[in-house]
Order: structure tokens, then C-alpha cells, then sequence
């Protein structure tokens, strides 16, 4: 029997191709419209650039918070994007999905959102992302393969404030990291006292 | 004032949802007694229709309530009607709001910027169930009735509420378009259904996610009335009455099958869309009223009457985000990505390796 393949996402592994970026908008769920994010991440933060597809939540924040009950999970666990009949585009999601993923399309008012490319995942293909990504930050694996070519260890349990979330992606981190990765968002952006952002010289100076 | 958001209990739900049900349907109920003028214009042969009217009311009143029940939907439903109410703009709002009506309901402008397909098809669909529920839900009521003018048996004359109304002779143009209503209404929800099923068929992101149940019943239905009714036609006219009674007994299985289905399926969309205009009173209301700014990188994210309202539907809905040290909320949602990706490297930068791509 074929072990279950599952998603795992590796932000550090990622080196800013944008292949992602492309291959997404080629998914036939929302042909045309990229939906993953690819953030650079500010220097002074991290030399790092990271992608950011939907993390299907067991209980999602997105459905809960949906006035026109627009977002289904399926039977195996993946988070569909809106509902086109149903979403009346009040970007509810948007602001409460944990991972910052729903996008909102104003012209032509909905939601929409990484379905795991559900037109490929429900026939066994790997979705678009993880197929063209070179470096497997996106990968779609089993488990086994995972522990065959990876050093670390996945988790798929956050803490966004008090409030705790379990996913169907995964995250790739240290061995022996304790299962739970707790999320403030407290960190701040921006660096103490008069700075330009713009300044390469003071980042460095900064450390 | 910030509308009240409430959360109570399933089994309270529940009978609220009862109770607006029951109320729906004692209303058609009163609306057919003195909309016939205490059942003199009822037709009995209508019956089966007017019932199976009255419990699809029930059930729209039953799943309307518990939907509104629902936090987020009470409280942006309950905020879009004290916007619009506002007495300062109530007369700009009524303007804007036939404006919106026109754009997003009547040329369902939204939808043809997805797809001119999925537009043709919900276009076509929309005006023929106007059309048709337009006259026969009336009819069946007893609102409207038809009867031969007294003077000359050539001339007909249509009645709405027991008024008269207007009267046309039966070889003027208006008699056939009269009495073909149903038969355009028919035509048109055929022709959007062959759109529909032109782009579900061949969409390849249509065929992952369509299901059953959700999306071709509603199709099959809407077909199986159309075109049962377009046999009533053809009897009449082409067969001599020929099997009218069967038709039209199929005829009448298959609307009723339709009207109990209205408040569980995809048709219950039909009374959830208008809460689309809320929404964008909602949005205008909130552009005005400033911006929530993001606690990490201070950049404005959302309206700030947004953001606080959604903080009181995450807390009615036991989504923790608020702590001691502050509200995740109060992060954008670029911060957020920014966040779990930074906590990422965190992790193994604390673990010793660094990031080290390709070591790993
Ligand atoms: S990651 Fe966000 S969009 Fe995806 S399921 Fe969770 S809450 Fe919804
Ligand atoms: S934007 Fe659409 S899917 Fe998102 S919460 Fe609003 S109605 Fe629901």
C-alpha cells in the first residue's frame, strides 16, 4: 500500500524562484489568479524569502468567521475556497486566517484561496507548487520519504495568541522541537530609534 | 453603537429558527386567505402548489434564522441595516442602494467578470425563475386570476387582488405572450442550463469540485420543470391534450420536489446573496471611519470598525487571539506570514545550524 502523501512546507529551504508563483496560477481551480504568497522578507529581519499556501486547519478560523457559511471542508481534511454562490466578499477571512492566506478579488467580489490544488490532490497528482518547487521547500511527500531526505522534524500544531490551531500541512523544524510552535506576531517590524528602512548600510550596522 | 453580537445555546437556536419558520409560513398562509379575497379567486386545482409554497416558506424562515444566528452573520447583518438606516444618509443609501441591486442583481455585473460563461448560464437561469415564480407563484395564491369579460366571450380580462386590472382580446398580440409566459420563462432557464452544463463540463476545475448533491441537482430539477412544463405546451397545442392530466401531475411533482428543496440546497443562495449590499454599505461605512493599523509593522491593514468587529465575533466564537501581551488580531495579514516564517528561522537559528539551505 502507498503511504499517504502529505504537504510539508520548508521556509528556509526557499530560494525565491517564484516558480511557485507561476505554477499556481496554472492550477484549474482558479486558472489565471496566483493565490500563494511569496514574502521577502525584510532584511533586517532575515536574508530569507518564504512561501505561503493554506495550511488547511482541522477547525478552520476562516469558516468559523464566514457570515455566508462560504468555505467547506472536504471529507479529507482540505479547505475548498469560497463558495462562488455563497461568498459575499467581506474579507472576514482574510483578516482572521492565522496564516494571513484568504485573498480577497475585488472585481469580482470573492475570496478566494489555496485548495491544495484539489483538482490534482483528489486524483493523486502533487499539487502545482510543490511539483515545480527546485529546492522542495513545498513538498509533497509521504512520511517516509520525508524521514529518508530530511534532517528535521514536522509539526502541524500552532498557537496564534491563547488560541490553538492543528493543520493538515506541515512544518519542517529542528529535531527534538517541542510539538507546539506558539505564534505572537509581537516582534516588531520596526527596528528602535530613527531608522530608513532603505539604509543597507545601518542594517548591517545593526547586526 | 456597536450591535449587540449574541451566542446562545443550539437548543435556544433551534426554536428561534422554529419560530421564524412557523411565522413564514403562517404568513403565506394569511397572504393567500385575503389575497384571494377569503379564497374566492383560489383555484383548488392549485392546491398541491399553494402547499408545497407554504412549507418551502417554513423551511426558508427555519434555515434563514438559524443562519442568522450564526455571530458573524447576526452582527454584519444587524450593522448593515443600522448603516443603511442611518437617518443622515438614508436617502443617499436608498439611491446607492438600487444602484447595487441593478449592477449585482438585475445585469449581475460580478459575475461576468468571472466568466462570460458562468454569466450567460446564472443570467439566463436568474430571469427565467423571475419570469416564471413572477406568475405562478400569484397564481397559485389566487392574487391573479384570469376570466372571459362579460360582453364578449373574444375578450379577457386579468384581475390582481380581485381588481380589474387590464383586459386583451384573445387574437391580439399580447394573448399569446399572456399565455405563453411560462413557455419563454422555460426556454431561457433551458438555455442557461446548457451553458452551465457546457462549462461544467469541460471546466477542469469545475469537474474537481462540483458535487452531486450541490451543483447538478439544482440543474436536473430546474430541467425536469422546464421541460415537463414545455410538455404541457406541446399537449395542448400540437397532441390535442393528448396525456394532459399525466403532464401536468409530473408537471406538479416536479415544482413541488423544487419548492421543498428551495431552503436546503444551492437555491438557499438566493436569499443569502442580498447580504452582498450590506456589505458594501459595510465597507463604505468602515473606508470612512478610519484605519486599523498593524501592531508590528504600523502599516494600515483594514477599517477600524472592521477589525473591532471582527475582534467581538472571535471572541463570541471562542477564537483566542486576544492575550495579556495583545491581540494577534491587531497583526496584518503580510505580519502573520512574516511571523510564522520568521518563528521558523528562529527555531534553527536557536538550534545552531542557521537556516543552512541545503544541509539539511
Ligand atoms: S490556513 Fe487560513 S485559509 Fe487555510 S484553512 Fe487555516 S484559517 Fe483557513
Ligand atoms: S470574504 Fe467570502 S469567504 Fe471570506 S469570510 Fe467573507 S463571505 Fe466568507
Amino acid at each position: 500500500m502507498i503511504e499517504e502523501r502529505a504537504f510539508f512546507i520548508d521556509y528556509a529551504r526557499c530560494i525565491g524562484c517564484q516558480s511557485c508563483v507561476q505554477a499556481c496560477a496554472e492550477c484549474d481551480t482558479h486558472r489565471g489568479r496566483s493565490l500563494i504568497h511569496l514574502e521577502t522578507i525584510d532584511r533586517h529581519d532575515s536574508v530569507q524569502t518564504a512561501p505561503q499556501v493554506c495550511m488547511h486547519c482541522e477547525n478552520p478560523v476562516c469558516a468559523q468567521v464566514c457570515p455566508a457559511d462560504a468555505i467547506k471542508q472536504t471529507p479529507d481534511g482540505v479547505v475548498q475556497s469560497s463558495l462562488k454562490p455563497r461568498c459575499i466578499g467581506c474579507s472576514n477571512c482574510v483578516l482572521a486566517c492565522p496564516f494571513g492566506v484568504p485573498r480577497y478579488f475585488g472585481e469580482i467580489d470573492q475570496m478566494m484561496k489555496c485548495d491544495m490544488c484539489y483538482d490534482r490532490t483528489s486524483t493523486g497528482k502533487r499539487p502545482m507548487c510543490a511539483t515545480v518547487c527546485p529546492s522542495q521547500a513545498l513538498a509533497f511527500i509521504t512520511l517516509d520519504e520525508f524521514r529518508r531526505t530530511r534532517g528535521g522534524t514536522a509539526i502541524n500544531e500552532w498557537r496564534f495568541g491563547d488560541h490553538p490551531v492543528r493543520t493538515k500541512v506541515y512544518l519542517v523544524v529542528p529535531p527534538e522541537t517541542p510539538p507546539l510552535l506558539q505564534i505572537q506576531g509581537l516582534g516588531s517590524a520596526r527596528p528602535s530609534g530613527a531608522f530608513d528602512r532603505n539604509d543597507v548600510a545601518a542594517w548591517l550596522e545593526q547586526g | 453603537m456597536p450591535p449587540p453580537v449574541r451566542v446562545t445555546a443550539r437548543g435556544a437556536d433551534a426554536a428561534h429558527a422554529i419560530a421564524a419558520g412557523l411565522a413564514a409560513a403562517a404568513l403565506v398562509i394569511l397572504g393567500i386567505y385575503f389575497g384571494s379575497r377569503h379564497l374566492r379567486d383560489f383555484d383548488v386545482a392549485l392546491v398541491p402548489y399553494a402547499g408545497a409554497s407554504v412549507f418551502a416558506a417554513f423551511g426558508l424562515g427555519y434555515r434563514y434564522a438559524m443562519w442568522l444566528r450564526r455571530p458573524p452573520t447576526g452582527l454584519y447583518w444587524r450593522r448593515s441595516w443600522q448603516l443603511f438606516f442611518a437617518p443622515r444618509h438614508l436617502p443617499a443609501n436608498i439611491v446607492r442602494l438600487a444602484r447595487l441591486a441593478f449592477d449585482n442583481f438585475l445585469a449581475q455585473k460580478f459575475i461576468g467578470r468571472r466568466a462570460v460563461k458562468r454569466w450567460l448560464a446564472h443570467w439566463c437561469i436568474f430571469w427565467g425563475c423571475v419570469l416564471a415564480a413572477a406568475v405562478t407563484f400569484p397564481l397559485s395564491f389566487g392574487w391573479i386570476h384570469f376570466e372571459t369579460a362579460p360582453a364578449s366571450l373574444a375578450r379577457y380580462q386579468a384581475f390582481v387582488f380581485g381588481v380589474h386590472v387590464f383586459s386583451f382580446r384573445l387574437d391580439s398580440v399580447l394573448a399569446p405572450l399572456v399565455f405563453n409566459v411560462l413557455d419563454v420563462a422555460a426556454l431561457l432557464v433551458l438555455t442557461g442550463i446548457f451553458f452551465a452544463l457546457w462549462r461544467r463540463g469541460l471546466d477542469r476545475g469545475a469537474l474537481a469540485v462540483q458535487q452531486f448533491a450541490n451543483d447538478l441537482l439544482p440543474l436536473a430539477l430546474l430541467f425536469a420543470v422546464s421541460v415537463t412544463g414545455l410538455f404541457l405546451t406541446a399537449s395542448t397545442h400540437l397532441l390535442r391534450g393528448y396525456d394532459f392530466v399525466f403532464l401536468s401531475q409530473l408537471h406538479a411533482v416536479t415544482v413541488i420536489f423544487t419548492l421543498l428543496y428551495l431552503p436546503f440546497g444551492k437555491f438557499f443562495h438566493i436569499f443569502q446573496r442580498p447580504a452582498q449590499l450590506g456589505i458594501a454599505f459595510y465597507k463604505e461605512a468602515g473606508a470612512a471611519s478610519g484605519q486599523a493599523t498593524c501592531r508590528r509593522c504600523g502599516a494600515p491593514f483594514a477599517s477600524a470598525l472592521h477589525v473591532g468587529d471582527l475582534k467581538r465575533v472571535e471572541s463570541a466564537l471562542g477564537i483566542r487571539y486576544a492575550t495579556a501581551a495583545g491581540d494577534y488580531q491587531d497583526v496584518c495579514p503580510r505580519c502573520r506570514r512574516l511571523s510564522v516564517a520568521l518563528a521558523q528561522d528562529a527555531l534553527w537559528r536557536t538550534h545552531g545550524r542557521g537556516p543552512g539551505k541545503g544541509t539539511r
